[in-house]
């Protein structure tokens, strides 16, 4: 551990610091454009020069290896002279047009411009203009302010792993570009705004909507996935203005991607904003009141059998908590929060979560993947194995389509039958995991879905037995889910109960005229044809396919309107808090079964937000540690049975459509259009 | 002045055959498996004592760079890399090497590529050298053949390639780590030090990088012994030097001789004198376009040798003396320089790529006496800021000749914005 003296300050860092890091360790602020934390040095903003003895010249910090002995000065005339004289280069040829830049008020350059810059120009030359460049619909670029930092290139790169930004030219005629000016297909091509010390690049969909300082900050968590990316919602007045990632080195580390980002403005559409009955075939507007009663005289006298809830994807805990309540309230064990029909045994927690943590990937020393396209289904997961590849030493295998997952993998097979086969040991890769120190193992719910996905659940557990993937110290077994309410639903047993029906079940009782009345709660991915004849209850935030089919509309809130639990792949419980009112007369959604219930007479106990976290806590004691991963106890799960040999295929079509919110938004229409059309055209994938 | 039984390029002015027998004629190649035989690390001693200090135009000890290089390999391979990127205006001395001379260079290759440890050896040739590149490609096929490189390379049981690679063009280039980049096929940009390319070079390997001039006399130092070299010249500056000699003289030419020969001698004994008379002269820019540039009260003393050069606020560089008479518009040349660095520059490090357009805009407008006088202070002061702040010595060799403009020719400066000022006026 190199010892090293800062202005005085003597700091101990750890080996393998730059001289930036003993700087920061001994409590003095150092300048910077191109250094970030998380991408490589590029040394080329020259901001960050300090004096070391011994050294004719200034040192980039950033760049320097600390070393045993260095005496470092950051507040001497000559470090002075050299942050003034890089700053006064880096503003010469920018425009100086901060009245209408979007940056404005959060810009890196703005910031140090005004700490360590002279405050007059002596530059009466005319200035550089670029031209824009094309970056899609999510990134607008002035590249006129552009300071060619390089962190766009290096998160192009390394973190997203496309080679689609590149600088061209040299010298002042030095330009960022992506080449053939085409739209970044990198699902976290947002980043780069963040990244962005200027105004170069900036939010296009955000682009002169607010100033930084009149927005509303609400810290929060992010449905758009099972991941639970740590986000910051700002708002201004009742509107989300834009989404921002949160620094949680555990989950997101400090990235989000594009549909976390930029689906918002489907917050603002195709909302229900009040209750709707469906009278002489029509949904017409109604009072909560009528609702509930429309609601009361159906149910009045069903048996519970003949009543069945399905919860959706982006509910919240406390929701499904209220209606798995309210079903056991009516007697009905049918209810089911598995929209997709995944084959998921809830009895054992270990056998349905992210076992290894995300962050534990970058442990891991090899990799199967199974029946998913993470990159899609959870591109931050897709980020960290790729952050784990370029680590190297790693073995990767896919079991499904093979796709562009931006880091190489061994192509294993499409189909169950050769899961079976590492299963059996027969496949050569099943050496590859036994031999591994930390073997791992990535399930997606395209590989559970199907009707072998009992079998294939089993064959995934005897795989992580054979291959001594469970031990003390590490469980490499690793469901990925994708919708951000599942782990939650089934932790709160939001599966069929005794005798009860899954969604399949539900779906064909229903076309059957066996289920009378079904309760939506969000769900909006079944078929809603199967519904039949019955009586449909949909609540929700989005007149998506749910609403369209239903027979009693109530208007819920959207995950930036309430405060609300989600539990993340992992298992791991978070907080999302109410940036924004719900619209109209939409309510939190905990709040409208509760208050149904009573009109059901199927009263439910709680009567606010503690106590229903109280009773959740009951249920599963894992709520009570929120932002905690809980170690789950090995057991059975799963089905032996035959695998057969049907294609393991990932349930994600459209990254950008996954959901109500997507769907109704005109930003993720428009990535939608564009990614299909890049596929098509480049054909690079695979 | 240097004897001729003292000179090493033999073939310089190409009066004599460069292909293999040729070569052979003039002493290349004869038993260089008895050098070989010396010892990796006792060539490396025998180089450090001849004091040959790098030819490129940092005058670094070249025994000690190759020191540097490990000794015990990790896994990894050795390369050395030669510098014949040469692209300094006023410098065409490694070109004649390459044109008439190629088997010594090859020669010292295998030398100084034992001496490492390399396994191979990339020439980076500069992309507008097409004869030189066809001259050390058939030189090269030749040694090959004869079994002089390649396996078993002279006999020796040691394994050594040699490959050309050809740039394309760029001056930044030159710059050792930028043309590793370049070589591995990237954009040719320089990387930061450390580390330094003796730990990680090309492709990751451990790679020393020498100029042309500073590989080709290796053979020779050795035949003729260290302390021969180490005679030649005052202590510190030692050996032999190839001058170029170009701008206002009579005779432009390429010469070798002593390091430390006074400024006067060379130009008049081997260039004919400057046109017009030695009064005639203006300034000198002793060591290529880009260090300073030194006055003709400067020049009528001057030794050509790193230390003498550096003690006037120059530099030897690459040697290349460029000569201006009375005729010279010392600024417009000085603004022209500029406009070359400034076009130059690969644009990574923001002094450099911002701080040689600004520099450049300036001189033209001085060049014209549109500007003020409070401009040359700020002009000098910018070519400070960029001075000692960029990744590579680009940014420094921009901001030396605006700073040998302004130290020694300020009163030319003032006096064209005066007249420019009362022409206007009138």
């Amino acid at each position: 551990m190199p010892k090293l003296t800062v202005d005085g300050v003597e700091v101990e860092v750890e080996a393998g610091s730059t001289v930036l890091q003993a700087c920061e360790a001994a409590g003095r602020e150092i300048p910077r454009f191109c250094y970030h934390e998380r991408l490589s040095i590029a040394g080329n903003c020259r901001m960050c020069l300090v004096e070391m003895e011994k050294s004719p010249k200034p040192i980039a910090s950033c760049a320097m290896p600390a070393g045993d002995g260095m005496v470092i000065h950051t507040n001497t005339p000559t470090v002075k002279k050299a942050r003034e004289g890089v700053m006064e280069f880096l503003l010469i040829n920018h425009p100086l047009d901060c009245p209408i830049c979007d940056q404005g008020g959060e810009c890196d350059l703005q910031d140090q411009a005004l700490a360590y810059g002279r405050g007059r120009s002596r530059y009466d030359e005319n200035k550089r203009a670029v031209r824009e460049k094309n970056m899609g619909p999510l990134i607008k670029t002035i590249m006129t302010r552009c300071i060619h930092c390089t962190r766009c290139i290096r998160f192009a790169t390394e973190i997203a792993g496309v080679q689609e930004i590149g600088a061209i030219n040299r010298g002042e005629n030095m330009e960022i570009t992506t080449y053939l000016e085409q739209a970044v297909t990198s699902e976290l091509s947002g980043n780069v705004v963040d990244l962005c010390p200027v105004g170069a690049l900036t939010s296009k969909p955000y682009a002169f909507a607010a100033r930084p300082w009149e927005l509303r900050k609400t810290e929060s968590i992010d449905v758009q996935d099972a991941v639970g990316s740590n986000i910051r919602v700002d708002a201004r007045g009742r509107e989300v203005m834009r989404v921002l990632p949160r620094l949680n080195e555990a989950i997101n580390e400090e990235w989000i991607n594009d549909k976390t980002r930029h689906a918002v403005d489907g917050l603002q559409r195709q909302r229900l904003d009040q209750p709707y009955v469906r009278r002489d075939g029509k949904l017409q507007p109604a009072s909560w009141s009528d609702a509930f009663a429309a609601i009361a005289a159906r149910l009045k006298g069903l048996d519970g059998t003949r009543i069945a809830a399905i919860a959706g994807d982006l509910a919240c805990a406390e929701s499904q908590l209220a209606l798995k309540d309210l079903m056991d309230g009516l007697g009905s064990p049918n209810i089911d929060c598995r929209q997709d029909g995944a084959k998921i045994d809830a009895s054992c927690r270990a056998g349905y979560v992210f076992n290894s943590t995300i962050a534990g990937i970058e442990a891991a020393d090899a990799i199967l993947i199974v029946g998913s396209n993470p990159r899609w289904e959870a591109a931050l997961v897709n980020a960290r194995i790729r952050k784990r590849w370029l680590a190297g030493e790693v073995a990767i295998g896919v079991i499904g389509e093979a796709r562009d997952l931006t880091f190489d993998y061994e192509h294993l097979g499409t189909d169950a039958a050769t899961l079976g086969k590492i299963a059996d040991g027969s496949h050569a890769f099943a050496k590859r995991l036994k031999d591994a120190e930390r073997p791992m193992l990535i399930l997606g719910q395209g590989a559970i879905s199907g009707d072998n996905g009992a079998a294939v659940l089993a064959a995934a557990r005897a795989i992580a037995e054979a291959t001594g993937m469970v031990g003390e110290e590490w469980n490499g077994f690793n469901m990925l889910h994708n919708a951000a309410g599942r782990v939650a639903g089934l932790d709160l047993g939001l599966v069929p109960g005794e005798g009860g029906r899954d969604v399949q079940g539900i779906l064909a009782g229903a076309a059957a005229g066996e289920i009378d009345a079904v309760y939506l709660l969000g769900a909006d991915e079944i078929d809603m044809q199967k519904l039949g004849s019955a009586f449909v209850i949909y609540q929700g935030t989005h007149g998506d396919a749910g609403a369209h089919r239903a027979d009693v509309i109530l208007p819920g809130a959207a995950y930036t309107e309430k405060n609300a639990t989600w539990v993340n792949t992992e298992g791991r419980p978070q907080l999302g808090r109410r940036a924004v009112f719900p619209p109209g007369e939409a309510r939190e959604d905990w709040t409208i079964i509760r208050a149904l219930s009573d009109q059901l007479q199927a009263g439910l106990a709680y009567r606010d937000l503690r106590e229903v976290r109280i009773r959740m806590a009951e249920i599963a004691p894992t709520f009570a540690a929120t932002d905690m991963v809980a170690e789950n106890p090995w057991g059975e799960f799963g089905t032996a049975g035959e695998l057969g040999d049907a294609a393991l295929v990932s349930p994600i079509e459209d990254f950008y459509l996954t959901n109500p919110i997507a769907r109704a938004s005109r930003i993720m229409a428009e990535c939608s259009a564009l990614n299909l059309a890049n596929e098509k055209a480049t054909g690079t994938h695979g | 002045m240097l004897k001729d039984s003292d000179r090493i390029f033999t073939n310089l002015y190409g009066q004599h055959d460069w292909r293999l027998a040729g070569a052979k004629k003039r002493g290349i190649w004869d038993n260089t498996k008895a050098l070989l035989d010396i010892g990796q690390d006792e060539l490396i001693g025998m180089v450090k004592e001849s004091g040959l200090r790098g030819r490129g135009g940092a005058g670094f000890p070249t025994g000690l760079k190759w020191s540097f290089m490990p000794k015990k390999s990790d896994g990894r391979p050795n390369y050395l890399i030669v510098n014949a990127d040469e692209s300094e205006p006023g410098t065409c001395k490694d070109r004649e090497i390459l044109r008439f001379d190629p088997h010594r260079l090859l020669e010292g290759c295998l030398i100084a590529g034992f001496a490492m440890r390399a396994i191979a050896c990339y020439i980076y040739i500069r992309g507008e050298f097409v004869n030189e590149a066809h001259h050390l490609q058939a030189a090269i096929d030749e040694a090959y053949e004869a079994g002089l490189i390649g396996k078993n390379a002279c006999g020796s049981g040691y394994d050594f390639d040699i490959y050309l690679h050809r740039g394309a063009g760029a001056y930044i280039c030159g710059e050792e780590t930028a043309l590793i980049e370049s070589l591995e096929g990237n954009k040719g940009q320089p990387r930061l030090k450390p580390p330094f390319p003796a730990n990680v070079g090309v492709w990751g390997c451990p790679s020393t990088v020498n100029n042309v001039e500073s590989i080709a006399v290796v053979p020779e130092i050795l035949r003729r012994g260290p302390s021969w070299f180490a005679g030649i010249g005052r202590p510190n500056n030692v050996g032999t030097k190839i001058f170029c000699i170009s701008g206002h003289v009579n005779r432009p030419c390429n010469v070798e001789e002593e390091m430390g020969i006074p400024l006067k001698e060379l130009i008049e004994k081997h260039a004919g004198g400057v046109r017009g008379g030695w009064d005639n002269l203006l300034a000198v820019i002793p060591g290529g376009s880009s260090v300073p540039c030194l006055p003709k009260s400067i020049c009528d003393n001057v030794l050509m040798d790193f230390d003498s050069l550096k003690e006037v606020k120059s530099g030897l560089g690459t040697a290349a003396v460029i000569v201006m008479d009375k005729s010279t518009d010392i600024i417009q040349a000085i603004a022209r320089l500029a406009h070359f660095y400034k076009h130059e520059s690969c644009g990574q490090c923001t002094p450099c790529r911002e701080g040689t357009g600004w520099m450049w805009r300036v001189l033209e407008r001085m060049a014209k006496g549109q500007a003020e006088k409070s401009e040359i202070d700020l002009l000098l002061d910018v070519s400070y800021q960029v001075e000692g702040h960029t990744i590579c010595a680009l940014g420094d060799a921009a901001a030396w000749p605006v700073q040998g403009l302004i130290r020694h020719f300020r009163h030319v400066i003032e006096a064209r914005i005066d007249d420019a000022k009362s022409a206007a006026a009138a």
